[in-house]
């Protein structure tokens, strides 16, 4: 979406990201999400008299990883407290990192190339989850909060960029790079929906060359879609508010998806004042150089190369295969492209079945071997299997693994001989002689109709090219 | 000697802290609270030079544990502790507005 006139947005990113440890980042419950509320607790987490926290060095490992990812600084890092009131965080103060965080410095190349900074990205935990209750017309009378403490404590990587991003699809195309980059290490399964990875986004506007204007920072975005419509939303409503004479006040604003609209949460007036101090149950982390090499020889290699490598096997790349390399590498699903293209499926075939069939069964990818995946595309490509009848089989794959082969043959899915589906289509022309002569005379399109006939005598075991084929051989 | 913070300071630290003091309070503070931030501005008039920042009384670096998990509290006996509790979570006055 283009701006107004010669206005020019100017965005600015943080992005929380959950570490995929099995504990939490000072104790050692559990770090799951989707556990029973409050099962995943001790007094470490939920703050009782007494108790002290312990650093989890995986979660040191994982930032380390993201860090050397995004080109940063790994450098002796010391905890701090930031103090508020609030009923998510029961110690009343949660434990960051202020003035020196683990990572400082580095940068994110996008897939468009542009180069985005990176200011810093440190380590801190989670807090747990509130749910309100009454107000808003639910069935629950009374208005109070439920508060979960399993994910107080889980740890957290705040990734800060710099103030370098000028639309609202290059904060996408940002966000998704990290994303990617965020799996690849290790770090998190980047599941938005989820929450293990939310975005704050800092937004202001300015005539070319000015200086930046005064920003407004939008809370808790967790998708890409409301990512890239709050952002067009903040910078054009700043946009007619200068223009009508107004100012823009620094503040934190709220982005309600259902509205399309961000509201004002509090105002710079009101911000708080956190009184950070040192954490003094944490001593400083001087990650040493060669612990940080073992950290670095420990990652695989990162999206930008893998995208490359995958995109060297196509011969010359069209839009949908490129769009569907992003979801692939992404989502880190390119080895089973690559075990397919070895296999000898088509890369288009591939890479569309990977990129909506397997993305949209991450959870159970352990079901389903390369082999597995590259034989049903096989089957699909040979004619044995329809279009329909290969995404089946693929979900029956995600569900409970096996051989394709077998399961098509389980499910019915013969192959359907060219006598029997010869004799098919001519009872069809025989009970739809007005089709069958619009099709004749030209008509194309009727044959869509005779495959939907055939498709529904057959309960899908027809493959559609063989029906047009024979169709074309009577005509 | 004039005292280095306050009144007001105090009275904003009183809150962020949640704490209600009286007037009386809240000059007795400003007076003892001053004298501590005078002694620990009497470090400024050391020459620190060439001394490294402390940044904790122990020498200790890198304490860490292993990423393995460890028994949880049973619930009954976590929410036993709250004063209310509701679906196996912990019941508290409706929260106004979002976290800071």
């Amino acid at each position: 979406m283009g701006l107004p006139g010669d206005w020019e947005m100017v965005v600015g990113l943080e992005v929380h990201t959950e570490l995929k440890t099995a504990t939490k980042m000072f104790c050692g419950c559990a770090n799951h999400f989707g556990a029973q509320p409050n099962t995943n607790v001790c007094p470490v987490c939920l703050g009782l008299p007494g108790s002290l926290p312990v650093l989890n060095v995986r979660a040191v490992e994982l930032a380390m990883a993201i860090g050397i990812a995004l080109h940063s600084t790994i450098a002796a890092s010391t905890f701090h407290r930031k103090n508020y009131f609030y009923p998510d965080m029961p110690k009343d103060f949660q434990i960051s990192q202020y003035d020196l965080p683990i990572n400082k410095g580095g940068y994110l190349d996008l897939p468009d190339g542009s180069r985005v900074s990176i200011e810093r990205a440190h380590l801190e935990e989670d807090t747990g989850k509130s749910t309100h209750l009454g107000g808003t017309g639910r069935i629950h009378g009374a208005d109070r909060s439920l508060v979960d403490y399993n994910r107080s404590g889980v740890p957290l990587v705040e990734i800060v960029s710099g103030p370098d991003i000028r639309s609202s699809a290059q904060a996408r195309s940002y966000a998704s790079s990290l994303r990617a980059i965020l799996i690849a290490t290790g770090a998190s399964d980047g599941r938005m929906e989820e929450g293990s990875m939310r975005i704050d986004a800092n937004v202001s506007v300015r005539k070319p060359n000015a200086p930046f204007g005064t920003r407004c920072e939008i809370k808790n975005l967790n998708s890409l879609r409301s990512l890239q419509r709050a952002i067009d939303f903040e910078a054009l409503r700043q946009i007619e508010l200068i223009e009508s004479g107004g100012t823009v006040r620094q503040e934190t604003r709220h982005w309600d998806e259902n509205v399309g609209a961000t509201s004002t949460m509090r105002t710079k007036e009101e911000a708080e004042d956190y009184r950070y101090f040192r954490e003094p149950d944490l001593v400083e982390l001087v990650p040493s150089d060669e612990w940080q090499g073992r950290v670095r020889d420990a990652l695989g290699p990162m999206p930008a190369e893998r995208r490359l490598l995958l995109i060297s096997r196509l011969s010359s790349p069209s839009e949908t295969q490129l769009d569907a390399v992003e979801v692939v590498i992404d989502l880190g699903l390119e080895d089973y492209v690559h075990a397919a293209l070895d296999a000898g499926a088509d890369a288009s075939l591939a890479l569309a079945r990977a990129a909506n069939e397997l993305a949209a069964g991450l959870d159970l990818l352990s079901n389903v071997t390369f082999t597995a995946f590259s034989s049903t595309l096989l089957l699909e490509q040979s004619g044995t299997l329809s279009a329909t009848q290969s995404k089946t089989v693929l979900g029956e794959l995600l569900k409970s693994g096996g051989d394709p082969a077998s399961i098509a043959t389980s499910l019915g899915f013969e192959q359907m001989s060219s006598e029997s589906l010869a004799s098919t289509v001519a009872l069809l022309i025989d009970e739809n002689p007005d089709e069958w002569e619009r099709f004749r005379d030209g008509d194309e399109k009727l044959a869509q109709f005779f495959i939907g006939q055939v498709m529904k005598q057959t309960k899908g075991q027809a493959n559609g090219k063989d029906v047009i084929k024979e169709l074309h051989a009577r005509r | 000697m004039s005292p280095s913070l306050r009144r007001e300071d105090v009275a904003h630290v009183a809150k962020l802290a949640r704490l209600t003091l009286s007037d009386d309070e809240l000059d007795q503070f400003t007076q003892q609270l001053s004298q501590v931030l005078e002694h620990a501005n009497d470090m400024s008039s050391l020459d620190l030079e060439n001394v490294v920042p402390t940044t904790h009384p122990f020498g200790l670096v890198n304490v860490v544990r292993d990423d393995v998990v460890r028994p949880s509290l049973d619930r009954d006996e976590v929410l036993a502790m709250a004063p209310d509790s509701e679906d196996g979570r912990f019941a508290v006055p409706r929260i106004i507005g979002e976290a800071p």
